[in-house]
């Protein structure tokens, strides 16, 4: 990193000053990059794009043949994913037709002779998986940097055994130990719960951000702490004042990463959750209409599914690209 | 301010000896140098003295008071690494300020302002105070990382070649800066370096280390004209020292494959001695006793060295300004013998000369 630093400040100059250079074939070729960059992104967010489009078609446009791409958007997906309903019979959808007091969403729902009973689980799925992907990436990230800086920079006996063992429990497939698990969360009392879901996700996720930080922090020369120690600071101060604020980068990637896979697990929070801590992975193909599949529905689901990780994602952006750059080129 | 006292250090980093029963003292105000080639020990002396290494076995006193479990944050010495190791998250002010911010300080806010201008005043970077330290050049890094340290009035300066990554005449300019500035605060300081000329211009005692032992400890001059050993005339000076093989023949040292002989000294000197010759000992006259060709010459402006073959030997010879003498021209010379060295087979200096 220093090094890096003396070379730039010894060449300011960092572009080509050669007139012959700077003509116009080199814009030429940015401008063709460019174009093929967008045409790349664009195919493959076809199916996300298809996703929301789908969200906001109604239940029979979502599966005309052939497919629609223009249409008039309603909210339809969204309504039938939030409530419960229930079929009205002929006569009590022309006395519901007659009501005055029924809000849009019921007047929305009536158009398919059905009325709102109550709240789809679907909100508290969602504010589930928040909880639980938001607490574990916490906790792994907090984890992870303090044991990656330990393996980093102290003596530890066994140290490279003990950095095998913590890589060895990526290689275990998750699926090989549900059986197992879900037999001690009952006995446990973890079975159902947020704490366990937790703590599950935590320990799945420290083996990979211990390696992913470790080798961030390998990478902050460790003149930094000593020069912070003899400045006057304990080595914690020092770790905080100095070590943190050059591994943002790196912790910046590991929570996406943690994130991503605690927001996506599926296998475990089926077999481990039923009601309380359910989270939206598991439910989202649950729903199925009761005439055939609702498309826009399961849509809506997936959209609002996606889009917290995409928020956290776009805020970490400017550390992520070095992120996952970061690790790839390293000596050893 | 203060004195420093190492005492029997021996530190060991797996099989590698860094450090070998390592004691010395170092004086109030002194500028200490140590000097010695790559992987002498001499860092590590410092880091034992900063607290940042653990010593295997030996004692480090502070004023006589004995500080091996003290904290490297509580011994109350400023540290300059060779890689200046800016905080590279912050500005040039915020890193002078870091250390009088410390818990262990915490200057007020008003005095550290006064305190970071007067010291970057000293060093000529008060346009940089606002300057991201990764937006500097290497002499601008290294005269905030020594501003760093004079921001505080620490018990002793460590220095760890703060200069040896700078250009060869920005080096000179601070090399005169850093001595003006310990000169007129009148701070210990320990300064390492492999750079002899650096040890002879700024210190006012040397310590030579080579593999983790001590060679000699003396001011520059005795370092120069009383090396202990061969190693320590080697290292010191430039271009140079001769170093030559003789042998005794009818009370006189003779110089294996030279016409080059001399008186053997009072006081004796062992059958086999390496004799040795600083170059400006060597001096070219008309009507000198040993002859040889000049084979090399290599004109400096202000001196000119002339490598001179005699016999199967070449020495050395400095001479000033420049020179009329070509390439193979036969001369003659002389050895000053006031000032010749011996050493035994050992390479250890023969007290006789």
């Amino acid at each position: 990193m220093m090094a890096n630093q003396t070379y730039q400040a010894q060449s300011p100059v960092n572009f080509s000053t050669r007139v012959d250079k700077v003509g116009r074939r080199p814009m030429i070729a940015s401008a063709i990059k460019g174009i093929v960059a967008i045409i790349i992104a664009f195919i493959m967010l076809i199916p996300v794009i298809w996703m929301g489009m789908t969200a906001f078609k109604s239940l029979s446009d979502a599966v005309s043949v052939p497919p629609k791409v223009f249409f008039t958007p309603t909210v339809e997906g969204f309504v039938n994913l939030f409530t419960q309903q229930r079929q009205l019979t002929d006569a009590e959808v022309a006395q519901y037709q007659e009501r005055t007091d029924l809000n849009w969403a019921e007047q929305l729902v009536l158009q398919r002779q059905k009325t709102i009973i109550g709240q789809s689980q679907f909100a508290g799925q969602l504010l589930n998986s928040l909880i639980i992907a938001g607490a574990s990436t916490i906790f792994s990230v907090i984890f992870a940097v303090l044991s990656a800086y330990a393996f980093s920079r102290f003596e530890i006996p066994g140290k490279d055994d003990l950095l095998f063992f913590i890589l060895s429990q990526r290689m275990l497939p998750a699926v090989v130990v549900t059986v197992p698990i879900f037999l001690m969360y009952r006995q446990l009392g973890l079975y159902d719960t947020h704490i366990g879901m937790i703590f599950l996700y935590t320990s799945f996720n420290l083996s990979f951000a211990v390696w992913l930080l470790k080798g961030f922090i390998d990478e902050i020369p460790k003149e930094y702490e000593e020069a912070a120690l003899v400045d006057g600071y304990t080595r914690l101060q020092a770790f905080r004042k100095v070590v943190l604020p050059q591994a943002v980068t790196g912790i910046a990637a590991t929570t996406v990463f943690s994130l991503i896979f605690s927001w996506n697990e599926y296998a475990f929070a089926l077999m481990l959750t039923s009601d309380r801590a359910r989270t939206a992975p598991p439910s989202i193909p649950l729903i199925l209409g009761t005439g055939g599949i609702e498309w826009s529905t399961i849509a809506a689901g997936s959209m609002l599914f996606l889009i917290p990780v995409v928020i956290v994602t776009f805020i970490l952006r400017k550390h992520l690209l070095r992120g996952v750059t970061f690790g790839a080129i390293r000596k050893g | 301010m203060s004195n420093i006292r190492l005492e029997n250090i021996t530190k060991r980093f797996r099989e590698v000896t860094a450090l070998n029963d390592v004691t010395f003292t170092i004086k109030d105000g002194e500028f200490f140098v140590l000097l010695g080639p790559t992987g002498a020990g001499k860092t590590t002396t410092l880091r034992v003295i900063a607290g940042l290494e653990k010593q295997d076995s030996g004692h480090v006193y502070f004023d006589a008071e004995l500080s091996d479990q003290i904290p490297p944050a509580e011994r109350d010495v400023a540290f300059v690494f060779q890689q200046y190791s800016l905080y590279p998250n912050m500005s040039v002010y915020e890193n002078l300020a870091f250390p009088l911010r410390s818990p262990l300080r915490q200057t007020p806010e008003a005095e550290i302002k006064t305190r970071i201008h007067h010291a970057a005043e000293k060093l000529r970077i008060s346009h940089l105070l606002e300057r991201k330290t990764g937006k500097l050049s290497g002499g601008e890094m290294q005269r905030v990382s020594i501003g760093r340290a004079i921001v505080r009035e620490p018990r002793v300066f460590l220095m760890d070649e703060p200069l040896s990554n700078l250009d060869a005449k920005l080096r000179e300019s601070l090399r005169v800066e850093l001595k003006h500035i310990q000169k007129t605060q009148n701070s210990t300081t320990v300064f390492v370096t492999h750079d002899q000329i650096e040890a002879l211009t700024m210190a006012d005692r040397i310590a030579v280390l080579d593999e983790g032992h001590i060679l000699q400890i003396g001011t520059p001059f005795d370092i120069y004209d009383r090396p202990a050993t061969t190693a320590v005339a080697q290292l010191v000076g430039t271009p140079k020292i001769n170093l030559l093989p003789t042998v005794r023949q009818n009370g006189s040292l003779v110089v294996q494959n030279s016409t080059v002989q001399i008186n053997t000294p009072a006081g004796g000197v062992p059958e086999e001695v390496l004799l040795g010759v600083r170059p400006e000992d060597v001096k070219l006259t008309e009507n000198g006793r040993f002859n040889g060709t000049v084979a090399l010459i290599e004109p400096l402006g202000v001196e000119t060295i002339l490598h001179i073959q005699a016999g199967g030997q070449t020495l050395l010879s400095i001479v000033p300004g420049a020179t009329t003498h070509r390439l193979n021209e036969a001369v003659r010379f002389d050895v000053s013998e006031t000032h010749l060295h011996f050493f035994d087979a050992q390479g250890v200096r023969v007290q006789s000369g």
